[in-house]
C-alpha cells in the first residue's frame, strides 16, 4: 500500500515507469554519485507515524506542554502584539490556492497578485505613501533593507539609530550594516534618548547628524511606546544633512497617529504581524518597505512589488511583478541586496484585516489602544513603590520602574506567572539605566477587570517583597 | 498512457472588482471590543491622549465592507488562482502536499498564541519541537546543530554569509577573506546574499559537460577565500561527482563550505552534507519538509559543524538534564523515562560568539512544526522511498519528453540519468513555429495545469521550462502534465497563433507588461494608479 502522501509509491506502477526509462532499477538512476558519496548507515529517525491519528496524538502531547497567552493574561510586547485577527483572516489564508504554489502566471494566478496588490494599495492609504513593496521576513529586515536602500542613494556610509531600541530589531540590522573588514559596510551609531521623557534627544542628533550619514532610523511609537512628536524636526534636520529618515511604524497606530506620509517621510518600514497575524511564537513576524512614488526611492528596492497594469484585452485590468530586474532574481549579486520566499501569505491575512477594519476601526482600535493604556498606568503607578516612568504620551506600551519596590523585575514576573499572568518584558539587562523596568503591553484586547487583576496581584507580590526585606 | 481528451476547463472568472471599489460608506467588517465607562473615564478622550502634531489629521481611504463581502471577496479571489489546484511540476521548489492535520494544529493556542519573548518555562512543548527536528536534520545531514531563524532559503544564506564574517573574523583574517566563490548555476541567492555581506563573489562558469570544473575551482581559491556556496545536484538534475575534492580544496585553501540544499528531495537519505565534508548546510522546511511555500512565512533551517556552532544565532534551544543528545531513532519523550516531564527541560541560550540575529526570535515555529510532523509521518523509510520516486518520475518524464517535437535537453552530452528535476528547451520550437516558452506555459494552463518554472537567471538554457516531480504527484498526474505538453507544442506547430495569444480560458489575458518598469505607468498601490490616470 502506498502512503498517504505519496501516490505511486506501487510496485506496478513503479515497473511501468522503469521499462518505459529503460532501467533495470531505481537504484540505478542515481548512477551519478559515485559510491564513496553514499551515505556511510541508514538513518535512523523516529519510527514512522503514517497514521494521522497516531501522529495527532504524538503532537498534541508535545504541544500540552505549552503554556499560551490565550489562556494566561500577558502584558508582553515589545515590538510583538497579541492583537484581535478575524476569523475570516483564518478561513482566507486557510486557502488551498494560495498556501504552496507561488506564482503561476499573473493570468492564472490573477486572484492573488490581486491580493499582494490590495495588500499595498490598504497599506499605503494607512501610510500616505504611495509605493509599497512585497513584504520581508521581519521589521527588522525591512529596516536594515532601508538603510542600505539609503546608502545607495546617498552613496554614504554611515547610519544612525535609535539607543532606545528592541535589542532583537538592533542585532538584526547589526547585521545589515556589516563588518569594517570589508567593503561597502555601514558604521552603526546610535542617537541617545533624553532621560526625561524617554524621546530622540535631538541635540545629540545634531550633533551626530555629519556628511557621513546616509540615514536616520526612527520609530514611532518608540521601543518604550511613547510617541515621538518631533519627527516632522527630524525630517529637517535629516534633509539639511543631505540624509535619508527612515521611519519605523506600527500600521495598526495609524488610525490615530500620523502616517510617514502627513509627517513629510519619504521612506517608512515596520511590522505587518499587527494586521491580523497571530502571534505564532514569533512566526507571524513580517516587515513592510514603503516610499513616495518616485524613481530614487524605486530603483533602489530589494523586493519584488506588484503593479496594476493592463491586458492585451482592451478595457481588462492585470497585475504584474514591476522592477523585477533590479532584484537579485533578476540580477544576482548585481541587484539590490537579494530577495527569497518571505511572508507573502500574510500579505493576504493584512489585505482582509484592512479591508474588515476600514477607517473606523482603524480609528476605533487606536483611541482603545490609548485608553486603555493611560487607564492601566493610572491604576499601576497608584502601587507603592512603582512609577511609570516616562508618564506622558504612550501609546501601548508603558515602562513600568519597580526601584522603589525593592523587587527585581525577574522576581516579579515569575511571582506574576505562578498566578497565570506574564509580566511586562524585562528592560533591565538592555537597559540598566531604567534600574528595574518593565515594558507592559495593553492592547485593544485587555479589560478593565484584567488591569484590577494585575494590579492586585502586583499589590500583592509587592507587599510579599516588602515583608521578605524586613 | 495518453489522454482521450484533454480536460475541458476553464477558470473561475468572477471579474472581481478591486476591494476598493466595492462597499459603502458607514460599513464595517469588524467590530473593536468598547472600551468601559470607568476606562474611558480615568484616561479622558483618546485624541487628547496624543500631542497634536502627532495625530493623523485625514483618516486613511480604506474600504468599507461589510465582514462577508469582505470574506466572498478574497474568496474569489482565491477561486481566481490557479494556485496547484490543477497539476504542478514547478521545479527548484519541489511543491509538496501540506498535510491538513499540520494545517489545522497551527490553530492550537499552544502554537496560534505564543508570545515569542514568554519565558523559556511557558515554552516547553514548543521548544522540544525545535530540538526533536534539530535532532532529524542532523540524523539527514550530518551536521551537529540546526538553527531555524532564517524566514526562507535566501535568509540561511544570508546567514551563512553573516557567520562565515564572524568565522574569519575571530581568526583575524576577514580583511584577507574578501571572496566567496559560487557557481553560475547556484541559485542567485548565493552570490546575493555573499555581495550584501561585502564579499566579492567569485562566480564559476559551466563547462562542457554542465558543470564548472575542479580546475577553474582550483584557479579561483585563494587565500582570499572566505567560502564557498554551492548547491548539489543542480537544477539542470546533473550531481557533481567531484564535490568531495571541491570541499578539500577550499579547505586546503582555509575556506568554509556551504552546501545550498535546495535540490535535496532525490538525494534525501542517500547522501549527508556532513560525510562530503561541508562545514553548512541550508534546509528549506517549506519545500523539502512538507510544510507550504506560498512565498512564505518559510523556514531555511540552517545546519553546521561544531566548528561553526558558536557563530550561531541566538537564541539556541538546549536540553537541561539530558544526558548526551536524545536517540534520534526513538519516538516521543514520553518513550524516554524522565523526559518531558520531571528530569529533562528546554532553555534558550545565547551563543557567546554569535552573530547576533538574521531576523527576530526563534523563526517560524509553525513551519518548524510542519516539518517535524511530516519527517514523523515519513519516518525514515518514507524519506527515503520519497526520494527514490522524485528521481524516477523524474526520470519518467524524461523518457516520454524525448517523443515530443520541439523539446530538448539541457546539456545533451550528459547521457547519465539526471537526478530529481532537468532542465529542457524548447529552442527548437521557437525557431521552427515561433512559439516561446513563456507561450507554451500560458497556454498549458488553459487546461488547467499550473505554469511550470522556466529558469533562474540567467538562461543558460534558451527557451528553458523545468519540471520536477517530487514524490507527491500520481503518475496519471504526470501523464496528464505530459500530454498537454505534447498537445500544446503539436499545436504550436499546426496553429501557432493559437499558442502565442494564450491563454484563452483563464481568469485573464496576458498582461502588458510595457508599465511595469516605466515610472510615469507603474502603480504599487491603487492611489499611484489613480494619480497616474487622473482619477479622482
Amino acid at each position: 500500500m502506498a502512503h498517504p502522501y505519496m501516490a505511486s509509491a506501487l510496485d506496478d506502477q513503479r515497473d511501468e515507469m522503469l521499462a518505459l526509462i529503460g532501467a533495470k532499477s531505481v537504484e540505478q538512476l542515481f548512477e551519478q554519485i559515485p559510491p564513496s558519496h553514499r551515505i556511510s548507515a541508514p538513518l535512523r529517525l523516529p519510527p514512522q507515524l503514517a497514521s494521522e491519528a497516531a501522529l495527532r496524538r504524538h503532537l498534541e502531547r508535545l504541544l500540552s506542554r505549552t503554556t499560551s497567552s490565550e489562556e494566561t493574561l500577558s502584558f508582553l510586547g515589545g515590538g510583538y502584539y497579541r492583537h484581535h485577527v478575524p476569523a475570516i483572516c483564518d478561513e482566507i489564508t486557510a486557502r488551498r490556492e494560495w498556501l504552496t504554489s507561488v506564482w503561476g502566471t499573473p493570468s492564472s494566478d490573477q486572484g492573488r497578485f490581486q491580493a499582494w496588490f490590495e495588500f499595498a494599495s490598504q497599506l499605503g492609504e494607512l501610510l500616505d505613501l504611495d509605493f509599497v513593496g512585497l513584504p520581508v521576513y521581519s521589521w527588522g529586515c525591512a529596516a536594515g533593507h532601508a538603510l542600505r536602500m539609503a546608502a545607495r542613494m546617498t552613496g554614504r556610509r554611515s547610519v544612525l539609530v535609535p539607543e532606545a531600541l528592541d535589542p532583537e530589531r538592533r542585532a538584526v540590522i547589526a547585521n545589515y550594516c556589516g563588518s569594517p573588514d570589508l567593503e561597502a559596510h555601514l558604521d552603526l551609531a546610535t542617537v541617545a534618548w533624553r532621560r526625561d521623557d524617554g524621546r530622540v534627544d535631538l541635540d545629540d542628533l545634531a550633533a551626530k547628524l555629519s556628511s557621513d550619514v546616509a540615514a536616520l532610523y526612527v520609530e514611532n511609537p518608540n521601543f518604550f511606546g511613547l510617541v515621538e512628536d518631533q519627527v516632522a524636526d527630524m525630517v529637517g534636520m535629516v534633509a539639511e544633512a543631505g540624509a535619508e529618515l527612515v521611519l519605523g511604524v506600527d500600521p495598526l497606530s495609524l488610525g490615530v497617529l500620523a502616517p510617514p506620509g502627513e509627517l513629510g517621510v519619504g521612506l517608512a518600514v515596520g511590522t505587518i504581524q499587527t494586521l491580523g497575524v497571530h502571534l505564532y511564537a514569533g512566526g507571524g513576524a513580517g516587515g513592510f518597505i514603503a516610499s513616495r512614488d518616485e524613481e530614487r526611492y524605486a530603483r533602489e528596492y530589494p523586493t519584488l512589488q506588484v503593479s496594476l497594469c493592463d491586458t492585451i484585452e482592451p478595457g481588462e485590468r492585470g497585475f504584474g511583478i514591476s522592477l523585477f530586474s533590479q532584484t537579485s532574481y533578476g540580477a544576482r549579486e548585481q541587484g539590490n541586496d537579494w530577495t527569497g520566499n518571505s511572508v507573502y501569505m500574510w500579505s493576504i491575512a493584512n489585505a482582509a484585516f484592512m479591508a474588515a477594519m476600514g477607517p473606523q476601526g482603524f480609528a476605533d482600535v487606536g483611541a482603545a489602544i490609548l485608553q486603555r493604556s493611560h487607564h492601566a498606568a493610572s491604576r499601576i503607578a497608584e502601587l507603592p513603590g512603582v512609577r511609570i516612568r516616562f508618564p506622558k504620551g504612550f501609546f501601548g506600551e508603558i515602562v513600568v520602574d519597580f526601584d522603589g519596590t525593592g523587587r527585581r523585575v525577574a522576581d516579579v514576573n515569575d511571582a506574576l506567572r505562578s498566578r497565570g499572568i506574564f509580566g511586562g518584558l524585562d528592560l533591565s539587562r538592555a537597559f540598566p539605566e531604567l534600574g528595574q523596568s518593565a515594558l507592559y503591553c495593553l492592547t485593544e484586547l485587555h479589560t478593565a477587570a484584567d488591569v484590577e487583576r494585575l494590579v492586585t496581584a502586583l499589590g500583592e507580590i509587592i507587599a510579599h517583597g516588602e515583608e521578605k526585606g524586613r | 498512457m495518453s489522454m482521450d481528451r484533454p480536460r475541458r476547463y476553464h477558470a473561475a472568472v468572477w471579474d472581481e472588482p478591486l476591494v476598493h471599489e466595492i462597499g459603502h460608506p458607514g460599513r464595517r467588517g469588524v467590530v473593536v471590543p468598547e472600551v468601559e465607562p470607568d476606562v474611558a473615564a480615568v484616561a479622558g478622550d483618546a485624541a487628547e491622549l496624543v500631542a497634536p502634531a502627532a495625530r493623523r489629521r485625514r483618516p486613511p481611504s480604506l474600504p468599507e465592507l461589510s465582514e462577508w463581502e469582505v470574506l466572498r471577496h478574497y474568496l474569489h479571489l482565491s477561486q481566481q488562482t490557479l494556485g496547484m489546484m490543477g497539476i504542478s511540476l514547478f521545479g527548484t521548489c519541489t511543491m509538496k502536499y501540506n498535510p491538513a492535520l499540520s494545517e489545522s494544529l497551527i490553530s492550537l493556542p499552544q502554537v496560534r498564541e505564543v508570545h515569542p519573548l514568554q519565558h523559556e518555562e511557558t515554552m516547553q512543548g514548543l521548544l522540544e519541537i525545535v530540538y526533536r527536528l534539530d535532532l532529524a536534520l542532523r540524523e539527514l545531514s550530518g551536521m551537529d546543530r540546526f538553527v531555524f531563524q532564517p524566514g526562507g532559503g535566501a535568509d540561511a544564506a544570508w546567514l551563512h554569509a553573516c557567520i562565515t564574517r564572524a568565522y574569519h573574523a575571530a581568526r583575524g583574517e576577514l580583511a584577507q577573506r574578501n571572496e566567496i566563490v559560487t557557481t553560475i548555476q547556484a541559485h542567485p541567492c548565493n552570490s546575493a546574499t555573499a555581495a550584501a555581506a561585502g564579499f566579492k563573489v567569485v562566480t564559476l562558469p559551466l563547462e562542457e559537460n554542465g558543470r564548472a570544473s575542479l580546475d577553474a575551482l582550483r584557479a579561483a581559491v585563494s587565500e582570499r577565500t572566505a567560502a564557498l556556496m554551492v548547491n548539489n545536484p543542480d537544477d539542470m538534475g546533473i550531481y557533481n561527482p567531484d564535490i568531495a575534492e571541491w570541499v578539500q580544496t577550499v579547505h586546503a585553501a582555509g575556506g568554509l563550505c556551504f552546501y545550498d540544499h535546495a535540490n535535496f528531495n532525490g538525494v534525501m537519505g542517500k547522501l549527508r552534507a556532513g560525510e562530503l565534508g561541508f562545514d553548512a548546510c541550508m534546509f528549506m522546511l517549506h519545500k523539502t519538509f512538507g510544510a507550504p511555500k506560498g512565498n512564505g512565512p518559510a523556514v531555511g533551517a540552517y545546519g553546521c559543524t561544531e566548528r561553526l556552532a558558536p557563530y550561531l544565532p541566538g537564541p539556541l534551544v538546549e536540553p537541561v538534564g539530558l544526558d548526551g543528545d536524545l536517540d534520534p531513532s526513538r519516538g516521543g519523550t514520553e518513550d524516554l523515562p524522565g523526559f518531558g516531564r520531571d528530569g529533562v527541560r528546554f532553555r534558550l541560550v545565547e551563543p557567546e560568539a554569535g552573530v547576533g540575529r538574521v531576523r527576530e526570535y526563534l523563526g517560524n515555529l509553525p513551519q518548524v512544526l510542519k516539518a517535524y510532523a511530516w519527517v514523523r509521518a515519513m519516518g525514515a523509510e518514507g524519506i527515503d522511498e520519497a526520494s527514490d520516486l522524485s528521481v524516477l518520475m523524474s526520470n519518467y518524464v524524461d523518457a516520454r519528453l524525448r517523443s515530443i517535437r520541439g523539446v530538448t535537453r539541457s546539456n545533451p552530452e550528459v547521457g547519465a540519468y539526471r537526478m530529481e528535476m532537468c532542465r529542457y528547451s524548447l529552442e527548437t520550437l521557437t525557431q521552427e513555429t515561433g512559439v516561446r516558452a513563456v507561450d507554451v506555459q500560458n497556454r498549458m494552463t488553459d487546461f488547467g495545469i499550473d505554469a511550470f518554472w522556466l529558469s533562474h537567471e540567467p538562461w543558460i538554457v534558451p527557451e528553458p521550462f523545468t519540471p520536477e516531480v517530487g514524490e507527491l504527484w500520481s503518475k496519471e498526474d504526470v501523464d496528464e502534465w505530459i500530454d498537454v505538453l505534447a498537445l500544446v507544442c503539436a499545436e504550436a506547430y499546426e496553429h501557432p497563433e493559437v499558442v502565442r495569444t494564450a491563454p484563452h480560458r483563464q481568469v485573464t489575458h496576458r498582461i502588458d507588461t510595457g508599465p511595469l518598469d516605466d515610472p510615469a505607468r507603474w502603480a504599487t498601490t491603487w492611489r499611484a494608479y489613480r494619480a497616474k490616470h487622473r482619477m479622482p
